[in-house]
Parts: C-alpha cells; structure tokens; sequence
C-alpha cells in the first residue's frame, strides 16, 4: 500500500516536473527553485522520465543555479571516471549534489545533478572501437564522497553497444547510497539492451544522462498484535458475509428433488395416457404391448 | 438391501484405512531411512576390562566425542557431542566408575558415569593464562578419605575430589613465568612435582605438599642451549628433551631439587642422523621413543642421565604406552607396516633390555593407510598367561580392535568427518541381470502374504510379526539393489572425508560400496598437509550410460592457505579407481563447472588461483575450443570478506607466463561493490543452487493477475551486519545493531534490492531458490529469532499479458535475455518470529521443479525441521479473502508455528550437524535428502506427497481382494434382490 502511495506521489512528481521544465526550457537560466521540496522523498535528485525532451547543456544550466542555492547545507563534487576496454581511467564528467544532514546524525545527498564532458576524439575512437569489438566500457565512482583519498572505487561495466542503441549515447546512472558512501553503481541503458547486440555506432556523440539515487528501505513489519484484535472484530463480521442464496446452498438437495418430482410427473403423466391410448398406434407395438403388461399385473394384487 | 450397504461400507473403510496412511508409522521407520552413528578419529583410548561385565574401552575423538565402546563388537555404549569449541584435551578413568574429562585448553572437568554416560559432575577451573592442560589420576591417593585427581590448567595447578569435583587446594604455578609440562606424583609419595620451561633455556621444578598444596621448594637451572619441543618424562625424576637446534638429547635428572644435565649428541646414538629428530610421546617408563625422518629407535636412559640405544624400530612404526603387568613388568605394543600387512609386536620391557611377548600379522585391506595410534590392554588368558589386545586408529580415521591376529571389529569412523557430497546415478540395468526371484515354495510364499495382510490390516501385533513384516518390505522392495531404478531413489552419494578417503554409500541402505584412500591426498614429498576441498561431478554420461562409468573431481589443497598448490583427481563413481591425478598444480581457490561439456561429456571446469588467473579444465583441444566460443558469456564473482569488497570478474586473455599455457586466462574486474568498512561486514551469502530447475516463471494470483518471477541464475544474496557484531554475543546493543540485505545481479554488479532490519544479529543463514530468498537471524530487540523472506518479481515482463502477441509470437518470453538491460524488479518480503537457532539451512529439490518447496533447517539439536514455503510466502496477510484462501494463503501469524511431525529426523538426532544436501529423484514427488554431521542421515521427502505414485508399500493384494469381494458382493446381492423379487410376485 506504502509503495503504490509513493509511486503515485512521484508520478505526480514527474508530470511536475515536466510541466516546470517545459516551462523553464525558454527561460534557460531561471532557477528552478520549486523543486525543493524533493528532498521531504530522500530518493532522487534530477531523475528526469523516460523519453528526455533535452540533452544535457539543461542540467549544466541547472547545477549553476543550483550552485546559488541554498547554504545550509554543504555541497558536494565528485567525479565519474571512465575507461574504455583494458584503458586507464580518465575523466568523464562531474556530479554535484547537496549534502543534508539530519538531526540523528545522518549524512544524505539529494539534488543530484550530473554534468557529462563532452568526448574528446580519442574517446571517439576508443568508443567506436569498443563498439566494433563489443567490448566493456567502464566506469567508476569514489566509494566515499567526503574522503575520497586513498579509498576504492566502485566499478561498473556494460557492453559499449547496449549504451549505442539509438542515435545519441543513453546512460542510466543508479548510484547505491549509504550515508556518504557509494556501496555501487548500476550503469547501463536506460531500457533494455537487445541480444544479440547489434555493432552501430552512435551518429551523435553525446550522452543522455539519467541518474538516480538509492537509498535503503527499512523492513517495515506487519504489526499481527494490533490488527489481531481487529481481526476478531473482523471475524465476526466474517460470519456474515456468506449470505448465499438459497438456490446456492441447497444446490444438491434440489436438484435430485427435481428429478424425483419429474420422474414422478412423467410417471403419473403416462399413467392417464397409457390408459387412454392403450390401443396400437404408430408407435412400435411391442413396446407398448410391454408397457401396458406391467400395470395389468399390478392391478391383479 | 441393507445387507449390501453394510458390506459396501465396511469395504469403504477398509479401503480408506489403507490409503490414508501418509505419516510414519512404528514400523515404517528404516524403510526409506537409514541413521548411522559415528565418532570420528580417536585421540585417547581408556580401557575399562577388570571386574566389569561389560568390557569397554571409553575413547575421545577429533570431532570432540566421548564415547564408550562395546569391546567385543565395537558398538556405541553411549556417546557425548562436545560443542565444537569445547576440545578435549585429556581423558581418564576415576574410582573405576567415572570418566573424566579435561576440555577447553584445560578448563572444564566433567566426570561421566561409565556405565551409562550420565554426567555425574563439572568443575570450571578459571585462570588467567592459557597453559597445557594436564590431568593426572593417581590409582589411590586419599585426602581425608576422599580420592584426589590433580589437574593443571590456566596456570594453577588443582587438587580436586574424584567424588564430586570440589576443590581441595589449588596454587598459581604460572607466576614465574613457567610453562609446566608435565605432573609427577609417585605412589606413597607426600609431595607432587610439576616440571617445565622457564622461557627456552630454563628448566624449573615445583614441589608441592600433596595434601595442602603448599609450596615446598621451587629450583631451576639455565641450561645454555635452550629446549625445543616439550619435554618428555622418562621416570618419575628424569625426563628428556631436545635442544633449541636439534643436534643432541638433554637428559635432565631432578632429584630431591638437584637438577643436573646431560647432554648426548644425537650423531653418536643414530647411525645416519641429518635432521629434524622429535621425541614421540608415548609414555614407556625408563625409555623413550625418537622419530627421526627415516628412523625411529628405542633410547633407554641408563643410570646417570646416560643414554643408550635398546633398538631400532625401522619405518612407519606406531607405538603404544607402556602397559603394566601384574608381575610388576611392563608391556608396550609397536606397529609396523610390512608388504601391505601390519606386523603387531607387543615387547616386554625389563631392566635387562626388551624380549618380544607376541608377534602377529594381520592382512588389512590396502585401503586404510598407516597406522597413526596404537592403544593396548592386556587380558588373562585361559593358559592363565597375559593375553593383548589393541585398538589401531588408521591413516583413514578408522578404527581396529586386533586380537589373536585377528580383526575383532572395524569402525569407519571417518564418515564422521564429512567434507563434501555428491550424488551419482547409478548404472543401468543391464539385460540378463534379472534380480527377480522367485519364491522358494508355496508355504513360504503364502506365510509371506499372510504376514503382508496382517501388516496392512494393522493386526501384527507381536513384535516378531513386526519384524518379519518390516524385512520382508525391505526384501521386496529391492531399494539395495545396485542399478538405477525408475523412481530415481537409488543413487550413490560419494563422499570425501578429511582424512582423504573418498567412500560411496548406497542410498537404500548406507553401505559402503567402496571405499579409497586417495593418493594425491596422502603426505607426501612435494604436499606436507594435503587436505580435500571439495567435490564436483566431472562426467555424467547419458548418451554413453551403458558402456561409461560417471566420474568425480576431487579438489585439494596442500596446506590451509588459499595460495597453497592445488591437487586435481578424478576418480571412476562406480569402482572408485583413481583415473587420473594432477601432481601439486597451480594454487585453487574456487572451483567454478561450466554448464558445458566435450563430446565424452565430461564438464568443462573453471579453477580459479590466488592469482585471480581463470584455469580450464579438462586441458583438451576440444574443450578450449568450446570454452573460446563461450567466454564472453562467462561472469563470475568472488566475495572479499576482510576488505568488504565484491567484485564480478570475467575472462580477459591468455596468461602471460614463462611458459605458454593455452589453458591459463587472466580475468578482469567488470564491477566493485564497497560495503563502507566502518559501517558493514558481510555475514553471509547464498546463491542458487545450479541444478534447480524452475518449472513455471509466472505466478497467477487470486485476482487473475499474472506475476512473472525474476528468475535469474546470477543473483546473490549477501547479508552485512555492524562490523561490531563480529564479537561475541553482547557486544551490540539493540540500537547500534542492523543487518542488510542485498539482491545482487552477478553479471553486472546491480544492486536489485537493498533493504535494512535493525535491531538484528548474525549469524545468518540463508537459502535462495527460484526467485525468493528465506534467511535467518537474531532480532535483539524482540529478543527472539526471526526468519525473513523476499520474493522477487520481473516487472518489465508484467505488462506481457498480450494474447494476441503470444499468438503472434511476437511477445518477448522467448527472446534471449541480457543482464545488461535494465531489470525493473520489485520484492515482497515478509518476517516472521522463528523459535529455533539453526546450524545450516537447505531447501528441497525436485527434477521438474513442479512439487513445492520445502525449506529443510539443521536445528541446534542436531535435527532437521521441513517447514514449507507457504508458511513464509510474503503475501500472507492477516484476514486473507475468501479467492486467496481458495489459492492457498495461510493467514499472517507473528511466528512460524512448529508442526512437531515435520521433523525429517523425527525421533533420530544427527549429532554434530554440518551440513544438509538434497538430491532430486527421477520422480517429481520426491527429494532424496542427506544430512551429515558426526552422524550421517539419509531419507526421501514428498514436500507435497507423493501425488504421483502409489506408496511403496501398496498392497497390491489388497486391492485385488477388495475387487473380488465387491464382485462376490455384486453377485450375492443380485442373488438375494432375485429371490425378493420373486418372492414379491408370488405374494
């Protein structure tokens, strides 16, 4: 029930956001400042839905603005690096994000925002290359985002031709928070990935980026003390509801009645006739020679 | 009329008698069951023989037993399981009524009655600092008339009451530093000695008032050489040593607080000394026995401290403790091993050197090793002489009692040890093996059925009729038989034990079909500690069934570090010949069967080393040219539990290496997880198991909704808890404690699900099959155990509801599947109050996957609970509606209520459990299961009964004679309606 009530603020979520951005895309560099209040879900920060209206130079408007935000709680940067096949890993672009801190002491980023560099033309190369021998292109984020020296990375991969599926490049971040550490990243298409994968390079070499922050779900307990006392209450009005129909609940017994009625009907129905037309007829004449015998005994008792 | 009714309905219950037998009944336990009981490798043997009825021999195990045995067949007396961290260190026999135990490094003394095992009284001896554990029983010594044993452990040396375990003194002998090795009381004597080493080059002596325990002299003297290894007393004021470089003996003489030395260079008693000699311990008085690495010899000490060789002893020798005689001699028992034959010499031993009393041989099977202990007890014979018998424990952990030349009884105590199973189908009857009998005669023949009707109709009352009845269904149903059947309940489990033997049992009856001691995990040159990792069906043939043997793959290690040389055998399934082996090879740390296999259907391996480089096996053309076309599909993972990292790795390219391996991969990393090393640990992980076979991937709800199950061969479950909760219980409050749990995708590293319960503890279990998930752990703050569940379900097939499509084929259940595309999934999950602490966890394994599951748990008391996974279906809710009722929805309780007939072990107890393995029979009904522990359990479950076979036991008579009764039934009343009639018309 939690989750469908979620599902349905988000979903009024989005078309806000739809709304906002068709809205705001004329005015490029108005803030979008409304959008504060999705925070109060802890989930995201800028998921945008499924078909994009714009490529990326949005949100790079976006994280400026954001930029000029609010200052009580800290900013924060990181880097997503990547690498194509066995390469070192380089620069791939940046993410911001707020950093909220909570009264229990816990740290959480909201307000993701991802800016992509744009790809140099050996990235291209490598790309296309990767594409041709269906080869991993890797990414790789910090582990922790507050001390980022010294610490692993967390590492993701995906086939370069399931990023290639259309004309532009489509990435789908989902980034797997615990506090202020990335425990990992799911990274690949946004949708789903043919098989077997088709070699087709991109025609347009940008991405479009969708980014997504996850946070843990409590278990939450169906509590049975609480509703067990309901539960009796409910029992009784149980005993109620299975007011059947007469015809439903004595089916069975009616039925061979029916039949018995019936067969005693047709009896006594033939009973008359066979004494009124005990003579031959068009009907075989054996059988109703056998039939008018019977009777005759009877009547001899 | 009435007559027939009467007789119908009378049939009617006779015939719902016979069906509704689905539970066990007394006599049906042993039918499709079997229990063995085992003890395990035996460290100490006490004989109990004089004056007791019943002669036994109580014996302490590797798997932590204290058992009594049955001298004359070898059967359990009794028999007690210490928990796995309570290790006995010493056994005796006390007042000839009580064994006692020192356990726990020397912490724990319990007496156990010896008739009956009844723990008659413990003692917890606590002190400050480890030390060895000691125990000494002097044969009579009273304190106030009250029998006192002496014990050392924890660094106090105590003097307690045979008769109730009190303490009677106790006195700190740590102090000083000292590591006492060892307790000298002499008969008669009023002072107690305790000797050892004061660091490596001191040896010091306590002497004790062995009534109050008062300190009466301390002494210890700098010996400028220094000690190795433990000091080994020879009489009662002399003992030996080694010296720190192992190139002479020390003789240290101890009297009355004199210490003096005397050193003996070990190149002047051994002809051909170069290295490494040890001094074994057994205890002959006034001699010793030193092992060097191509000799062991008989040393006596002669007066002054002098040493002289009595004899030599040749190779391969065990040796008892020396044994007293009632003539004031001594006796001791020495084994050697000649031209596959062991040649037992029991010597007597007296001042003017040793005369052998008895010399036999005894033929063993080749199958058993060396012989690693040797035990002895003297009896009086009929000639009044003194007659010997010995107890011999074998490089295979099994066990001998030799009298007379001869075996007396045999135990394969190595079936305690389990390390891994594997089933195999056994071969295909063959044409012209007809195993079908027919009865001897017709008396015997009709007494049979007569007893198989009495049976059926529950009126075999005498106990003899019961007997005759259960072996005869055991006769019939021909379950020992060595071919396949068509149930699929006959199959052969090979097990490897840890001592390296690999045994086949039979699953009708457990017995052993052959045994073998491998030789790739014996000692040897090149492998010092070999031991036996793990098995894998290596060939499985189906299409070769009738003119190829299955084999198996034996994994091992040399040494107990992962990056220790591998060792590779495949052994024949059916006669258990070592077909082929693989000298120490590159290091194995996990073993990964590929799902594909060669045209002689042996199984492609992947064996993973230290070195994170991918080995294939078998090394053949064929097989890499197979494997070449499928690495790029191929994904694996591997766990780091100390950093808290996992990885998915997949093949790269060939291995640069000095020398060309085509066989040899380097892997790469595709993706990372970091569980943050401040906030998580990983506590668990489960993985489906690779032969489960799902029937059905959708699930229809009551409201006619279709729920497609993610039903992915690449998920993990992974369970982290607060790194504090590592420690011991306690170490966590309510509120700092949490467990996670994750659903991961393999393949891609996709954390599908993620989900916190706080307030709970490891250790968790859990077990992952089709697409749920059921784990168990602690939850602090209710105080009780919890079990949880997460189903998983695809919800990007769900709006594949398109008939049309289907019809079309156009929809995309067929088309194949890549875990690169985004998987939209969505869980349910639920958690329920559970009342038992479990050791391991299983589920039940069907060949159609059709039969519902049941989860198996290893119980704390060593028993197996079947709870059925429609207890912990996610979807139960409190009021559940009239349609989900109709599907099956039990409605939500707090706990998971325990059925007591739902034990599988039901009366029987697996001592020891480690470890659940279910097997699926040829018939979709049923799951084989085995359970190992010290004991070994084998039975066969119907999670939904058997809906698709007559029970085994069906009486085919029966049903005969019911039919015929109805005939003559039909007959009768067709005869009586007749003259009724009749008589109605003449009326």
């Amino acid at each position: 029930m939690a989750t469908t009530t979620i599902a349905q603020i988000l979903s009024c979520f989005f078309l806000l956001n739809i709304v906002l951005q068709l809205a705001t895309t004329s005015f490029a560099f108005q803030s979008d400042e409304l959008l504060v209040d999705d925070d109060e879900f802890g989930l995201e920060g800028g998921r945008l839905p499924d078909p994009p209206p714009e490529t990326r130079p949005a949100t790079s408007t976006r994280r400026r603005s954001a930029e000029s935000g609010s200052d009580l709680d800290s900013k924060i940067q990181f880097q997503l690096e990547h690498a194509f096949g066995d390469s070192d890993f380089s620069p791939a672009g940046t993410f911001t994000a707020r950093l909220k801190k909570w009264p229990n002491g816990g740290q959480t980023l909201t307000k993701l925002r991802f800016s992509r560099n744009a790809l140099s033309q050996t990235d291209k190369e490598n790309f296309k290359r990767l594409i041709e021998g269906d080869d991993f292109y890797q990414i790789r984020l910090p582990s922790n985002l507050l001390n980022q020296l010294g610490r692993e990375h967390v590492i993701s991969s995906v086939k370069a031709r399931c990023l290639s599926q259309r004309d532009a490049l489509d990435e789908h971040f989902v980034i797997n928070m615990d506090g202020v550490n990335v425990l990992g990243v799911n990274y690949g298409p946004p949708g789903s990935c043919q098989y077997p994968r088709v070699s087709r390079p991109p025609t347009k070499w940008s991405f479009n980026s969708h980014t997504l922050l996850k946070y843990s779900n409590e278990v939450l307990r169906t509590p049975v003390f609480t509703e067990a006392v309901l539960g009796e209450n409910g029992e009784g009005e149980e005993l109620k509801p299975p007011e059947r129909s007469f015809w439903a609940k004595y089916w069975m017994y009616l039925i061979p009645l029916g039949l018995i009625v019936m067969n005693a009907m047709t009896q006594a129905m033939n009973l008359p006739e066979e004494q009124g037309t005990g003579q031959p007829g068009s009907q075989g004449p054996q059988a109703i020679s056998g039939r008018g015998q019977a009777p005759a005994v009877r009547r001899r008792n | 009329m009435n007559m027939a009714i009467r007789v119908y309905l009378l049939l009617f219950i006779v015939l719902s008698y016979s069906y509704t037998a689905f539970s066990l009944y007394e006599d049906q336990v042993g039918l499709m069951d079997w229990h063995q009981q085992y003890i395990g490798k035996v460290k100490h043997a006490v004989f109990h023989t004089h004056k007791a009825a019943r002669k036994r021999v109580v014996v302490s195990t590797e798997e932590n037993v204290i058992s009594s045995l049955d001298l004359r067949h070898g059967d359990i007396f009794w028999r007690h399981v210490l928990a796995p961290t309570d290790v006995i260190d010493q056994i005796d026999i006390a007042l000839g009524k009580y064994v006692i135990t020192l356990s726990s490094g020397g912490s724990i003394l319990r007496a156990w009655n010896l008739p009956d095992g009844q723990m008659v009284w413990e003692s917890t001896l606590l002190g400050p600092n480890a030390s060895k554990p000691l125990l000494l029983v002097p044969a009579n010594f009273k304190v106030d008339r009250e029998n006192v044993m002496f014990i050392y452990g924890n660094g106090f040396i105590h003097a307690i009451s045979s008769i109730d375990g009190e303490f009677i003194w106790k006195k700190e002998l740590a102090s000083e530093g000292i590591n006492i090795q060892q307790l000298i009381y002499t008969d008669g004597s009023d002072t107690i000695s305790a000797v050892g080493f004061v660091g490596t080059h001191r040896f010091g002596a306590y002497i004790l008032d062995v009534k109050s325990g008062e300190l009466l002299k301390y002494k210890s003297m700098e010996f400028t050489d220094g000690f190795s290894g433990d000091l080994s007393l020879v009489t009662d004021d002399t003992a030996v040593a080694i010296d720190s470089i192992g190139t002479s003996l020390v003789t240290i003489q101890f009297h009355d607080g004199l210490i003096s030395f005397h050193q003996t260079l070990l190149s002047h008693l051994i002809q051909d000394f170069r290295r490494a000699a040890v001094i074994s311990p057994s205890n002959i008085p006034g001699a010793f026995i030193l092992e060097t690495d191509n000799s062991v010899t008989l040393i006596k000490v002669i007066s002054r401290g002098e040493l002289k060789v009595v004899e030599e002893l040749g190779h391969a020798t065990a040796v008892s403790d020396a044994l007293f005689l009632p003539g004031g001699q001594q006796a001791f028992a020495l084994v050697q091993h000649r031209d596959g034959k062991i040649l037992l010499t029991v010597k007597l031993d007296s001042d003017d050197g040793t005369s052998n009393l008895l010399e036999e041989t005894i033929h063993l099977d080749n199958q058993r090793g060396k012989v690693q202990k040797v035990f002895i007890n003297t009896y009086v014979r009929v000639d009044r002489s003194n007659g010997f018998r010995v107890l011999i424990v074998m490089e295979d952990d099994s066990l001998f009692l030799l009298q007379q030349g001869e075996i007396v009884w045999s135990r394969e105590d190595g079936l305690a040890s389990i390390v891994d199973v594997k089933p195999v189908v056994l071969p295909v009857e063959k044409d012209g093996v007809s195993v079908a009998k027919v009865e001897n005669n017709l008396f015997e023949w009709l007494k049979g059925h007569l007893l198989k009707l009495k049976g059926t109709l529950m009126i075999a009352t005498t106990p003899d009729d019961v007997a005759a009845i259960q072996k005869m269904r055991l006769l019939s149903s021909g379950k020992s038989k060595m071919t396949r059947d068509r149930n699929g309940f006959r199959k052969l489990l090979i097990v490897l034990t840890r001592a390296g033997k690999l045994f086949a049992l039979h699953t009708g009856d457990g017995r052993i079909v052959w045994s073998r001691l491998l030789r790739t995990l014996r000692k040897s040159e090149t492998c010092q500690s070999p031991r036996g990792i793990s098995l894998h069906q290596w060939q499985d043939p189906h299409h070769h069934a009738l003119d190829q043997n299955p084999s198996v793959l034996i994994v091992g290690r040399c040494g107990d570090s992962l990056d220790s040389a591998g060792l590779l055998s495949i052994v024949d399934a059916y006669t258990g010949e070592e077909r082929n082996h693989m000298e120490p090879v590159h290091s194995i740390v996990h073993i990964i069967p590929l799902s594909f296999t060669d045209s002689l259907e042996q199984r492609l391996h992947l064996l993973l080393d230290a070195n994170r480089r991918a080995h294939l096996y078998p090394r053949t053309a064929e097989a890499l040219d197979i494997f070449q076309r499928e690495s790029g599909n191929i994904y694996w993972y591997s766990a780091e539990t100390e950093e808290g990292t996992l990885r998915g790795h997949s093949v790269h390219k060939n291995c640069v290496l000095e020398e060309a391996d085509n066989f040899c991969f380097d892997s790469r990393d595709l993706w990372s997880i970091v569980f943050p090393s401040e906030s998580e640990k990983i506590a668990a992980t489960a993985t489906r198991s690779l032969n489960e076979v799902v029937h059905t991937q959708a699930k229809v709800t009551e409201d006619q909704e279709v729920m497609y199950k993610y039903v992915s061969k690449n998920l993990l479950f992974l369970a982290t808890v607060a790194p504090k909760d590592v420690g011991p219980i306690g170490s966590v409050t309510p509120d700092e404690s949490y467990l996670i749990a994750y659903l991961i995708d393999t393949v891609t590293g996709r954390i599908l699900h993620r989900v916190t319960h706080h307030g709970s503890v490891g250790p968790v279990h859990a077990v992952f099959s089709e697409n749920w998930v059921v784990y168990h752990y602690f939850n602090l703050r209710a105080h009780r155990y919890e079990m949880s569940v997460i189903e998983i379900y695809d919800q990007a097939r769900a709006e594949n509801k398109d008939v049309l499509k289907l019809v079309l084929g156009t929809h995309n259940l067929t088309s194949p599947i890549t875990a690169f595309s985004r998987p939209e999934v969505s869980t349910k999950s639920q958690s329920y109050f559970f009342a038992h602490s479990l050791k391991t966890m299983a589920v039940t394994l069907t060949a159609k996957g059709i039969t519902s599951k049941q989860v198996l748990l290893g119980t704390i008391g060593d028993q197996v609970l079947a709870l059925d996974k429609r207890f912990l279906d996610p979807r139960r809710t409190v009021n559940p509606t009239q349609a989900e009722k109709e599907e099956g929805i039990i409605p939500l309780t707090d706990s998971l209520s325990i059925i007591p007939q739902s034990y599988v072990t039901h009366t029987l107890k697996v001592e020891g459990l480690r470890g659940i393995v279910t097997v699926p029979a040829k018939l979709e009904s049923t799951t084989l299961v085995f359970v190992y522990g010290t004991d070994l359990f084998f039975t066969r479950l119907a999670p939904s009964r058997t809906y698709d076979s007559l029970t085994e036991d069906f009486s085919y008579a029966l049903l005969l004679i019911t039919i015929g009764a109805l005939v003559i039934a039909i007959f009768i009343t067709w005869v009586w309606s007749e003259k009724k009639e009749l008589q109605e018309k003449w009326r």
